[in-house]
């Protein structure tokens, strides 16, 4: 699958209470979360992203607690694919679970700027930079998860392993 | 083999595992809350099973926006109570019930040796009895409330060894805050933390709760205390089902080891706006605040509130502070009450409440305006945590949260008490 659009890009140790704050956490539709993504740290984003816009981002992405509804807000908000150097845990199970691609590539994000272009191959993790003409290339996923990416998710995933054991 | 890999194992049907190892993992307890559960229930819906894999082992705790703070928050836990009636799994009502990693481990619901997922962040709080607890999103736990099994990968061991006594005043978060000044907020990044030494062999369980607590602070997957006779002293007439205690070998092995000689700390705050912006408390001049809480899944234990009562007794908070206090749980309520600590709170100009997580993550109960600030014993403090983008949170423990509520600025119990 290929995935094209414009970068976000943001900082390190971007906490789940700036990409949705718990003050919206009364509310579970993508659709309604998505329109207070990073409203504590970016309150212009939800009128800037596009569908198919790519976030950028340093180091120890989605820290903080384990709610779901901050992949949910980004996912919903149009974004394509996260991009960062590294992902806190939870954060990185979330994003995985509910369908949203997150890749890890260092170079990747020190090599692109806000604005910038690009276009990322998923399944090769070949990441492109169609503004500068650079190369990135993300880690490859455990195929362990590429079973629940596969799958679509971990519900499909669970669905498929459920069936089997009958 | 550490103690977190032997868990694992014995939870994984194998002899031996370790780190990096993608492996299915049989749970114990799995946990949501009102906001969390929700989310959990729509994904549970969608596997098309029509009941929970033991509903003695899936729990539910209305703590975080509850007692209801509006009509949405009220619609998020009744949605969660229909679903906790109809299969019939745990369930604590208002009134009854606790802030979840307060509540779980004094019913006796987390022994050691156990594998607790939870879809809240501060699960890893179990770690204190030598379970293996982690923190998961909704789907995750849906899936768990469906199987009783869960992927996860067998994380890295990081060791903390803590050389000498405490000093007075000074306590389990001065400690994890300590911890996550030096290694910072990934330092123990998808690491299980392993805390020994001679500082928390002598810490009470509460103590060990609070360090266990904050290890997601630091990117830790679980914070793990060896099980010793303490912890048999506080689970054993606590437990309802039978455990098995499990101790890392003489010859495990540790991605890293942090020894730390701690006779002479002092107690810690983090500055806004992250837990692991760490000074001393005679490091940070100045600091006027607003409010003051003492409470939380981190700091709503009765050590806790003794700590901060010895503080309070006979003394007023300052004029300019509101001062909050929330008990952990009903049966820390009453036990505060029995020993006349709620008394000297309420004596000294306290707002005691009842349990909720409230304003840890700014849901109600003591929400920041602009340019406010608030000394917390919570585990946060992130921009816009408390309330407002332009409020700040300084965390830290008990006794520096009841001398600053005294003083109105932040500082070191040693200004108002020996």
């Amino acid at each position: 699958m290929k995935l094209r659009g414009a970068v976000h890009k943001y900082g390190a140790h971007i906490n789940t209470d700036v990409i949705i704050p718990a003050r919206h956490l009364s509310l579970s539709e993508g659709a309604d979360l998505a329109r207070h993504c990073m409203e504590d740290i970016d309150a212009g984003f939800v009128k800037r992203v596009k569908q198919g816009d790519i976030m950028v981002a340093a180091a120890n992405f989605g820290c903080g607690s384990s709610r779901e509804h901050a992949p949910l807000a980004i996912k919903a908000s149009g974004i394509s694919c996260i991009i960062a150097e590294s992902y806190a845990r939870i954060f990185f199970r979330n994003g995985i679970n509910i369908g949203l691609p997150l890749l890890e590539s260092p170079e990747a994000v020190h090599g692109t700027k806000n604005g910038d272009v690009l276009e990322v191959v998923l399944e090769t993790g070949e990441i492109k930079n169609l503004t500068s003409g650079k190369t990135y290339r993300a880690a490859p996923y455990p195929p362990f998860l590429l079973d629940i990416i596969s799958a679509g998710g971990l519900v499909e995933y669970t669905k498929r392993r459920l069936e089997k054991a009958k | 083999m550490n103690l977190g890999e032997k868990i694992l194992a014995a939870h994984s049907g194998k002899t031996k595992v370790s780190a990096g190892e993608f492996i299915d993992v049989r749970v114990d307890m799995v946990l949501a809350n009102d906001i969390t559960a929700p989310l959990a229930i729509q994904e549970f819906g969608k596997l098309g099973v029509n009941k929970v894999f033991d509903p003695s082992r899936v729990v539910m705790v209305p703590d975080h926006f509850c007692p209801n703070k509006d009509i949405l928050a009220a619609e998020q836990a009744k949605l969660m109570r229909e679903f906790a009636r109809k299969h019939g799994i745990l369930y604590f009502e208002v009134g009854r019930m606790g802030i979840e990693h307060v509540l779980l481990p004094e019913n006796g619901m987390v022994l050691p040796g156990e594998v607790i997922v939870g879809a809240d962040s501060h699960t890893c709080t179990y770690g204190a009895v030598g379970a293996f607890a982690t923190g998961m999103g909704s789907t995750d736990i849906a899936m768990a409330m469906a199987t009783g099994e869960i992927w996860m990968k067998v994380p890295p061991a990081v060791k903390f060894v803590y050389r000498g006594k405490l000093k007075k005043w000074v306590g389990g978060k001065d400690l994890i805050l300590f911890t996550i000044g030096q290694i910072g907020v990934e330092g123990a990044h998808y690491s299980s933390m392993e805390f020994a030494g001679e500082a928390v062999d002598l810490l009470g369980m509460d103590g060990r709760f609070t360090m266990a607590n904050m290890a997601i602070e630091a990117g830790g997957k679980a914070g793990l205390f060896a099980v010793d006779a303490r912890t048999i002293e506080y689970v054993k007439p606590r437990a309802k089902r039978s455990y098995r205690i499990y101790k890392s070998d003489k010859n495990a092995t540790y991605a890293r080891t942090f020894e730390w000689d701690i006779s002479k700390l002092e107690p810690q705050v983090a500055l806004p706006h992250l837990p692991s912006n760490v000074r001393p408390v005679s490091q940070v001049k100045n600091v006027e605040v607003d409010q003051v809480v003492i409470g939380s899944c981190t700091n709503g234990r009765l050590d806790d509130l003794r700590v901060a009562a010895k503080l309070l007794k006979g003394r007023q908070v300052n004029p300019r502070v509101r001062c909050i206090v929330i008990p952990g749980s009903q049966q820390v309520y009453m036990q505060a009450m029995r020993e006349g600590l709620l008394g000297i709170f309420v004596q000294a100009g306290v707002a005691v409440s009842t349990p909720t997580c409230g304003p840890c993550l700014g849901g109600h109960m003591g929400i920041l305006a602009a340019g406010e600030r608030c000394c917390s014993t919570t585990n946060r403090n992130f921009v816009g945590r408390m309330g407002s983008t332009k409020s700040e949170v300084f965390l830290a423990g008990p006794a520096v949260a009841a001398a600053t509520a005294v003083v109105g600025r932040i500082t070191s119990p040693l200004e108002i008490a020996r």
